[in-house]
């Protein structure tokens, strides 16, 4: 999962603060795994040097200093390409779909298309399994089977998320 | 958008359908090539069984457009579409399509009869198909006293009897556990792609959809054709 | 297994039927509602002899003739009544003159006062008639004012056309129709003796009638059967063993039939109602007559529910309930054929020691013909599955429907064969009956030596008539062609007591051509025909010699014992009398001497009867019957004018007939009702299959055609056996009645062509539906 892209897209709704970005992605995504605030910093270092994102401006006063970020045009365009681009079929991936989705809802971008282009994926991926195995030995036909239903239980969530799109848009733009 | 792609087998073009007030299809899209196999994917009640029998000319669609090898569907009449049917497109359902009084080898004939075949010919031919399948010991038997995997398999043998160009399968292995599912699809593709019939698979099972070659995702009536998205 | 577990597993069930949501109640209704169509026609059927006897008991109380010599003296309490019948359009009208003689006179039943001169009391029916717009015709028949209506207590049914109209100065002499009473109702209402052989056809009417509704019921506890035993499937499933599904099952057939029961007697009140105000083949009653027989009645109430209970347990037998489904036990033993055989063969034995008894020897035991002729249509309902399934197993080629329906009969041969048990039952009784009905017919149709070709219409006056007045009457009435009026009289050769007398015929010349060949004819001319009628010997020779040229004779001569002296009219034979041929066909074959009226002296008219006055009508006259009447009943309102026709029927005969039609068209209606909704809950279960059929372009005729092979099949299988059946039963009644056998094919043609026609129609009307099913919407998934 890209932390970096995430906080991107979150920026996408309007200028923030650090700290706010940390407080935004832990409420969307840090369920279990909350971010160091060591982590934005470092991530927003290296946005800034990148040149996706851009200080708004400095707020001075107590405590420490407090940079206001701001997305960049290439920002926006570095969100969009990473949104549309499948992940690689591969295990405990969710996590990253999950995000991709919730930030598509929040940047009103298509989220169902992402499921689809997921979909689509995943399907590319198991049509070269399911070739192998039908050549193969049943080495390859158990090893194969394996890596199916593995593949299969995410489409399946895919699928739970497309049919959840709506109630999950409601939950995040709440 | 056309509403003819060169080369396929089957086009449709926003295809609309209404079972009273639902909107069973609403603007859906397919293109079949001839050897190629399409899955139909989708949740439950997306329209994914009503595309199939729209495409396959049991439904007629409230408007678009089919093209079946130059033909337009839509404008044939009842008994065009069955000869169709019958000498050209071959189907397989989830339940209840085999006839319990009829023996497994008098029921793969069936659709060589409907198109006249004599008893004895089609029979011979059926026993073929049944070879293929690997069901033959079971000609003499009933629908009743074969397994369900067993069954599937003499429906695709009726499926594949009369040769036709374009197979029909909705839910194929619905009824089946993974095993029995994955050799029915096994043989089903492979005796497709043996003949150079086109498929159209309609699942909602990723690992049977795995065995078509590309597929289309029908959601709320509507479908987007993949390849053509691309 | 004791009686608390049988009381308890049925009570689930019924407990099943009720509960079991919407499709339970669907089911439910079905069986009820058939039940209950079946109920009703039992209790019509129990209540039928109540029907017969309700209507003989109005018939004696308003019974107004008498046989008796003696006419009672006038007094305070006598009245004279004359019998005034007539017809409209084919329907008899029952019609009297009353004159009450004094204040103690009684009314007849059902009236409350006597109409007087001019009035009229009339039964409902008639009055609405009369009042209705074709009824001109009528109410100038009838021209007395209605002063009332006619009660219940006096009519033998709701639609029984009948009026009391008063009367002065009615006369009663020895010919007129008048008679003197004092009271009605038969003197002697001795029970007449009945005709056995017109017994033994009521009672196989009745086995025949009910056996198919029974058939019918046991059927109808079985709708919707087979899903319910699926059903039954899920109660293995949670731990009831197979003894107790089988009761369950049992106990919702049960609920059924109760609630049939209930239903079944509403149809009945309603029917009853409807009966009663209906007329059916000229038959109406009142619905007080349609009260069932207590002890009939409970019998149907108690057998019913017994029935379904052991029909079902019966057909359960074939069914084995596992707990993840129903088989219907799929390697089904080959039905046996020797215990078949048995009812049949009982029956006939039954039947066998009754041979020959006929009219001559009397009776036939009751309670055998009721038991032979039951085992014998019994026989069917056990011989038919099996015959169906030994023909159908051996089928097999032929065209694609043929094979599908070969193959779904060879499945469940059980099922069509219960479909078509009921036609089966119906017709073959129906055959048996035919040939005992044609067979007898002889015995109870008399040729009436009447010609209808010849002469439409008699008149029969009840007094003296001048005879050239009469046919002028007539030849100028709409619709008559020609009109012939006869008259008779008696000579003698004394004055009084004569050795010799004879009746003699008056007539004009067209009149007399219509009794003899006559070479020529002017009026004044006298013949005598050399053969005569009535008489040991036919030559003539005798009445020849008496009636030579100049010898005195005298007409209507008076005797000593006879009341009223005659007119002793003298008449000398005159010269130009000739001897002529008598006609083969004559219109009256009593007399020999035919006389032109001008050959009679002024003085013998008086003594001259009508003896009816004839006419030919012009067919393409639509009322010309009720002109004629209508002048009949001006000139002479106790005049009788009746058509003419080859033959007459034994009323009861012909009434134990029309019962049988009435009866057939009804239970042949119920089955067909039956095999309508056992086909559709078949195809309803089909219904998947069928989508799937039409999916790979199955043909919709092809699906028809072999739906109608089913039902064909088995049909035609069904009435081969019911001929068989019913050709042998009906020698056996025939036999019975020492009856010639001879078969009467036409009969057996109709009867098994309505039989099939019931299937054709049940099939066409299954179509619909069937293509309907065949709809690929079947296809979706719910």
């Amino acid at each position: 999962m890209s932390i970096g892209h995430t906080l991107l897209g979150l920026l996408e709704s309007g200028p923030r603060h650090g700290y706010d970005l940390k407080r935004a992605f832990d409420e969307k995504f840090g369920h279990d795994r909350p971010l160091h605030y060591g982590q934005v910093y470092s991530t927003m270092s290296r946005l800034l040097k990148h040149g996706l994102v851009e200080v708004d401006g400095i707020e001075a006063g107590g405590g420490p200093e407090r940079k206001r970020y701001a997305i960049t045009d290439a920002g926006i365009t570095d969100v969009q390409r990473w949104l549309a681009t499948p992940e690689k079929p591969e295990e405990y991936l969710q996590s990253t779909l999950y995000t991709k989705v919730v930030l598509a809802l929040l940047t009103r971008r298509d989220a169902a298309e992402i499921l689809d282009t997921q979909r689509a994926e995943h399907l590319r991926s198991m049509r070269i399994l399911t070739d192998r195995k039908r050549k193969g030995d049943l080495a390859d036909q158990l090893i194969c089977d394996h890596a199916l239903f593995h593949l299969e239980a995410d489409l399946r969530w895919l699928e739970l998320t497309a049919a959840r799109l709506d109630k999950l848009s409601e939950a995040v733009t709440r | 958008m056309t509403t003819s792609h060169p080369g396929s087998l089957l086009t449709a073009h926003d295809l609309r359908k209404a079972y009273g007030p639902t909107h069973a299809l609403d603007g859906a899209e397919f293109s079949i090539h001839s050897g190629e196999v399409v899955a139909i994917m989708g949740p439950s009640g997306s329209g994914k069984s009503t595309l199939l029998h729209c495409l396959a000319g049991i439904v007629p669609p409230d408007s678009g457009s089919i093209t079946y090898d130059g033909r337009e569907l839509t404008k044939m009449s009842d008994a065009q579409r069955s000869a169709l049917r019958r000498s050209e497109f071959g189907f397989v359902f989830q339940f209840g399509q085999l006839v319990p009084e009829l023996t497994c080898v008098e029921n793969v004939a069936l659709p060589l009869r409907l198109n006249g075949a004599s008893r004895k010919d089609a029979e011979r031919t059926a026993l073929g198909w049944m070879e293929r399948l690997e069901v033959d010991d079971l000609k003499a038997k009933r629908p009743g006293e074969v397994s369900g995997g067993q069954g599937q398999r003499v429906a695709v043998a009726r499926a594949l009897v009369t040769g036709p160009r374009l197979l029909f399968a909705d839910e194929p292995t619905g009824a089946l556990d993974s095993l029995n599912g994955e050799r029915v699809m096994e043989l089903l593709t492979d005796a497709a792609r043996s003949t150079n019939a086109a498929v159209v698979l309609v699942t909602h099972e990723a690992r049977v959809a795995a065995y078509s070659d590309r597929e289309i995702v029908v959601r709320d009536g509507k479908s987007r054709d993949v390849e053509r998205a691309i | 297994m004791n009686t608390r577990q049988w009381a308890r597993d049925l009570a689930v069930g019924a407990r099943f039927a009720v509960t079991g949501g919407r499709e339970g109640w669907v089911r439910m209704t079905l069986t009820a509602v058939g039940v209950g169509l079946g109920v009703a026609l039992l209790l019509l059927c129990t209540a039928l002899p109540n029907v017969f006897a309700a209507r003989h008991k109005v018939e004696d109380a308003r019974y107004d003739y008498t046989y008796s010599d003696k006419v009672p003296p006038k007094a305070d309490d006598t009245f004279l009544i004359a019998a005034t019948d007539t017809v409209w359009h084919d329907v008899d009208v029952r019609g009297r003159l009353v004159e009450p003689e004094g204040k103690r006179a009684p009314l007849p039943p059902g009236v409350d006062s006597f109409p007087g001169k001019g009035e009229m009391v009339v039964s409902p029916a008639l009055k609405e008639l009369l009042a209705s717009d074709g009824a001109k015709l009528l109410r100038e028949r009838l021209p007395y004012k209605i002063t009332g209506t006619i009660g219940e207590s006096g009519l033998i049914g709701s639609h029984e056309l009948a009026y009391y109209a008063g009367a002065s100065g009615l006369k009663l002499t020895d010919s007129s129709p008048v008679h003197r009473l004092t009271g009605y109702g038969k003197p002697d209402a001795t029970p007449e003796k009945t005709d056995p052989v017109l017994l033994l056809m009521v009672l196989v009417v009745f086995v025949v009638l009910l056996t198919p509704v029974a058939v019918f019921i046991a059927a109808a506890v079985r709708f919707g059967g087979e899903r319910r035993d699926r059903r039954l499937a899920a109660l293995r499933l949670v731990g009831s063993d197979s003894h107790m599904t089988r009761r369950i099952a049992a106990g919702e057939a049960l609920a059924g039939a109760l609630l049939g029961l209930v239903i079944g007697s509403g149809f009945f009140l309603l029917g009853r109602q409807t009966l009663g105000s209906t007329e059916l083949l000229g038959v109406s009653v009142w619905p007080s007559y349609l009260d069932p027989s207590p002890g009939l009645a409970a019998l149907v109430a108690v057998a019913i529910p017994i029935a379904a209970v052991l029909v079902t347990l019966l057909a359960m037998r074939g069914v084995v309930v596992e707990p993840l489904g129903v088989v219907r036990a799929a390697k089904q033993r080959r039905r046996r054929l020797w215990w078949r055989l048995l009812p049949p063969l009982a029956g006939l034995t039954m039947l066998y020691p009754m041979i020959g008894k006929g009219h001559e020897n009397g009776d036939f035991n009751q309670y055998l013909v009721i038991g032979g002729v039951l085992l014998l249509l019994i026989g069917i309902t056990a011989l038919l599955p099996w015959v169906v399934e030994a023909v159908v197993v051996r089928l097999g080629k032929g065209a694609l429907s043929w094979q599908l329906a070969v193959r779904r009969l060879q499945l469940s041969s059980g099922t069509a064969a219960r479909m078509v048990n009921g036609i089966a039952v119906a017709v073959a009784g129906a055959i048996a009956l035919q040939m005992l009905f044609t067979g007898t017919q002889s015995q109870y149709t008399k040729a009436t030596g009447k010609d209808p070709g010849r002469v439409q219409m008699q008149v029969d006056f009840s007094d003296r008539k001048p005879l050239s007045g009469v046919e002028r009457e007539f030849t100028g009435t709409k619709g008559v062609r020609a009109a012939v009026a006869l008259a008779i009289s008696e000579y003698g050769d004394a004055r009084r007591n004569p050795e010799n007398s004879n009746g003699l015929t008056v007539g004009g010349c067209t009149a007399l051509r219509e009794l003899a060949t006559l070479p020529s004819c002017k009026d004044g001319d006298v013949f005598v025909t050399r053969t005569r009628s009535h008489y040991t010997s036919s030559s003539n020779a005798d009445e020849i010699a008496v009636l030579k040229p100049g010898r005195k004779l005298y007409i209507d001569p008076s005797y000593d014992d006879a009341t009223e002296r005659g007119i002793e009219a003298p008449w000398t034979v005159p010269a130009n009398v000739r001897v002529v041929d008598a006609r083969e066909d004559s219109l009256q074959d009593a007399n020999s001497l035919l006389v032109t009226p001008a050959a009679l002296p002024a003085k013998a008219v008086p003594a001259l009867f009508s003896d009816g006055v004839y006419l030919r009508l012009d067919p393409s006259v639509p009322d010309s019957r009720e002109h004629i009447r209508n002048v009949v009943a001006r000139i002479d309102p106790l005049a009788r004018a009746y058509s003419w026709s080859a033959t007459e029927e034994d009323v009861k005969y012909t009434s134990i007939r029309t019962g049988l039609l009435v009866g057939s068209a009804f239970v042949l209606a119920l089955i067909g009702a039956s095999l309508l909704v056992s086909q559709l809950e078949q195809l309803r279960e089909r219904r998947k299959l069928l989508s799937a059929l039409v999916a790979f372009g199955t043909r919709r005729r092809t699906l028809s055609l072999s739906v109608l092979w089913q039902t064909a099949l088995p049909v035609g299988l069904g009435l081969v056996l019911a001929t068989t059946v019913g050709i042998t039963l009906g020698s056996v009644l025939l036999k019975m009645t020492r009856t010639p056998v001879a078969m009467d094919w036409a009969s057996v043609l109709t009867m098994t062509g309505v039989g099939a026609a019931v299937v054709g129609v049940v099939t066409l009307l299954s179509l619909p539906p069937l293509l309907r099913m065949m709809r690929p919407e079947g296809l979706r998934t719910e």
